[in-house]
């Protein structure tokens, strides 16, 4: 108790030199929190909107597919067996077909895949009710960012060359019923997504599906030819990018963190230094060693619980105000193929409070300790002369 | 009995023209096909701003086996191509690999022509393939010319429907248009010289165009000909492609 109490003293006594430690240290410990929040947060909303765009709860691929290998997309479809159409039916699974195919826009040729998707799904968040009232004409529905790339507005016409099963090539006009805008690039860039039955038809591949995607409610079990997905496969990639950006974030918040930790551990050995008196002091009053050892660990540690408190004042607030507002994101990120939401909102996870406080409690407390041990060494009748040992 | 004789004339004239059609597919084929050939030729591509010429020599065997070589430019002297049955590799000296090209690559265009891969591989003979029908008689750069319309009798084939305009002397197809099975016209291809090699006429001249993209097409000159010669089988195969 009586630590705590001299800690207190000297540290309000030290003033302007303790204000400046805690501000840097809270600083560190803010940022820490703030940065990853924000990743965390940029996790989540990108795992949930990947999965209600595109992955579903999973995806059941057929066996020879390959979403890294473009190679295998020509023969990656299958006859979809009855069992199977009961659990669309159902709305538990919905069937995608994927063919690949080139686009003239502007008398351009692109590339892009034709999406047969069924319009009555409710499983992915994509309109694809608007293909169900297509008229004569094949409709589709793309990407806004596809659609700004070849400069389509809805109610536009493009032509599609493709081949059908047999490899025939094919050639007509569709029609773009609607255009819809998503946080997930993958399911915008180079995607065409037309009914399924209408694609079936062009292509010659009679109820045939390249993936089956899994809804919510649907219990995920072996479905006999179909290899499953899980989304943590499916996400492997977007993971692994995430851990990097924490990996940075760690790096950054790290290097803040030593700036603050020296600034406490130089204020440590000048304070030994400079108070030799009150240590013989408190040892000729009967203190051990480590009683004054424990004094001076409290004292430097006691900048932590100070800048924890200090970076409660200011970052609650700011905490608070980011989550109700959001982080703005560069308009073009998604231009780089990852999944981003235009405004992100950070969580800050209880898990992260605790671990980022002790993290910075642990790392001052032992930083304070290190210049402390010194006392152990010290002669009470020199250290009350003030001599310098 | 006017009637009957009218009928039977009619179904003698269809079948006359019927064998006719063919007939003037397969003496195309006689001088378009070979055992085996070797050409040499250049290939102009109009681009936005400028053209290129790109000058090969291509190896063919049948229409399983075919072997080019690009020759000029610098840039993609000693690439080289091989196409096996329904297989294609390339070889990049730049980069001294050989890779295959398969599934959407096929439809990229080669060396930025209007010709696509898997254009360059389609070499079945027409008369095995098509079903052909002649649908007029016309006057095509002042060459007397049938027009031919032929479908396809296979599903394995890249274009449902063509259109041609042969000349009546030379069995040469002076304009051919290609056409996808909803009958949208895919591309152009249009010949503006023929000479003759031995005892057969072959185009020299043409033009191929892909009439969806915009732009005047990829130009191709023949330089020189050479049928049914002896062509060492090693050529056909990928350690060909390194050498």
């Amino acid at each position: 108790m009586i630590a705590i109490k001299l800690a207190y003293k000297n540290l309000v006594g030290a003033g302007l030199r303790t204000w400046l430690n805690v501000s840097v240290l809270s600083f560190a410990f803010v940022l820490m929190i703030f940065y990853n929040g924000m990743i965390e947060g940029w996790n989540r909303q990108a795992r949930n909107d990947t999965q209600d765009w595109e992955i579903g709860q999973g995806q059941y691929w057929e066996p020879s597919f390959d979403r890294y290998d473009p190679y295998t997309y020509q023969d990656a479809h299958q006859v979809i067996s009855e069992p199977i159409i009961q659990q669309i039916k159902k709305g538990l699974l919905t069937p995608i077909l994927l063919v690949q195919a080139n686009m003239y826009p502007q008398g351009r040729m692109q590339s892009v895949l034709l999406k047969g998707v069924d319009p009555k799904q409710n499983i992915l968040k994509l309109p694809t009710s608007d293909l169900r009232f297509s008229s004569n004409e094949t409709c589709a529905i793309i990407g806004k960012r596809l659609a700004d790339e070849n400069k389509l507005s809805v109610g536009d016409k493009v032509l599609v060359r493709w081949r059908d099963k047999n490899g025939m090539f094919d050639a007509i006009e569709i029609k773009i019923a609607s255009i819809f805008k998503t946080d997930v690039p993958s399911v915008e860039n180079g995607n065409m997504y037309l009914n399924i039955e209408v694609l079936q038809k062009m292509t010659g591949m009679t109820n045939e599906a390249s993936i089956l995607v899994a809804g919510k409610d649907s219990k995920l079990y072996d479905i006999t030819n179909w290899d499953f997905k899980t989304p943590d496969f499916l996400l492997t990639d977007f993971d692994a990018m995430i851990q990097s950006k924490k990996a940075g974030g760690i790096i950054m918040s790290g290097l803040l963190l030593i700036i603050a930790l020296l600034a406490i551990f130089d204020t440590q050995v000048l304070s030994i230094f400079r108070r030799q008196k009150e240590i013989g002091t408190y040892i000729a009053m009967g203190m051990t060693r480590s009683q004054v050892v424990g004094i001076f660990t409290v004292e430097g540690g006691a900048h932590s619980i100070l800048a924890a408190l200090v970076g409660a004042i200011y970052g609650i607030p700011l905490f608070i105000w980011l989550n109700k507002v959001g982080i703005p994101m560069a308009a073009n990120s998604q231009d780089a193929g990852i999944t981003i939401a235009d405004t992100i909102y950070p969580y800050y996870s209880l898990d992260l409070i605790i671990s980022s406080l002790l993290l910075v409690i642990i790392s001052a407390t032992i930083v304070s300790y290190m210049p402390a041990r010194k006392i152990a060494k010290l002669k009470p009748t020199e250290a009350l002369k003030g001599k310098i040992q | 009995m006017k009637y009957i004789a009218i009928i039977i004339l009619s179904l003698l004239s269809i079948s006359i023209w019927a064998q006719t059609a063919s007939e003037i597919l397969q003496k195309i084929d006689d001088n378009m096909s070979s055992d085996n050939q070797i050409i040499e030729s250049s290939m102009t591509i109009h681009g936005k701003r400028n053209s290129r010429t790109i000058t090969s020599i291509t190896y063919t065997v049948g229409t399983e086996k075919s072997f080019t070589e690009y020759l000029s430019p610098a840039r993609e002297k000693g690439t080289k191509m091989l196409k096996l049955t329904d297989k294609l590799w390339i070889y990049s000296p730049s980069t001294d690999r050989t890779i295959q090209i398969s599934g959407h690559m096929l439809r990229q265009s080669v060396m930025g022509s209007d010709m696509s891969y898997e254009d360059a591989m389609d070499d079945r003979k027409l008369s095995e393939v098509y079903e052909a029908n002649i649908i007029g008689e016309e006057t095509y750069e002042d060459k007397a010319v049938y027009v031919l319309e032929l479908n396809a009798t296979v599903n394995d084939i890249a274009y449902h429907s063509r259109k041609m305009w042969v000349d009546k002397q030379k069995f040469i197809p002076l304009k051919e248009e290609l056409y996808a099975k909803s009958g949208q016209l895919l591309k152009q291809f249009t010949v503006s010289e023929v000479k003759k090699f031995n005892n057969r006429w072959y185009p020299t001249k043409m033009n191929y165009k892909d009439m969806l993209k915009q732009g005047k097409g990829t130009d191709m000159n023949v330089i020189s000909i050479k049928f049914n010669q002896d062509i060492p089988e090693y050529i056909f195969t990928k350690a060909a492609l390194k050498q």
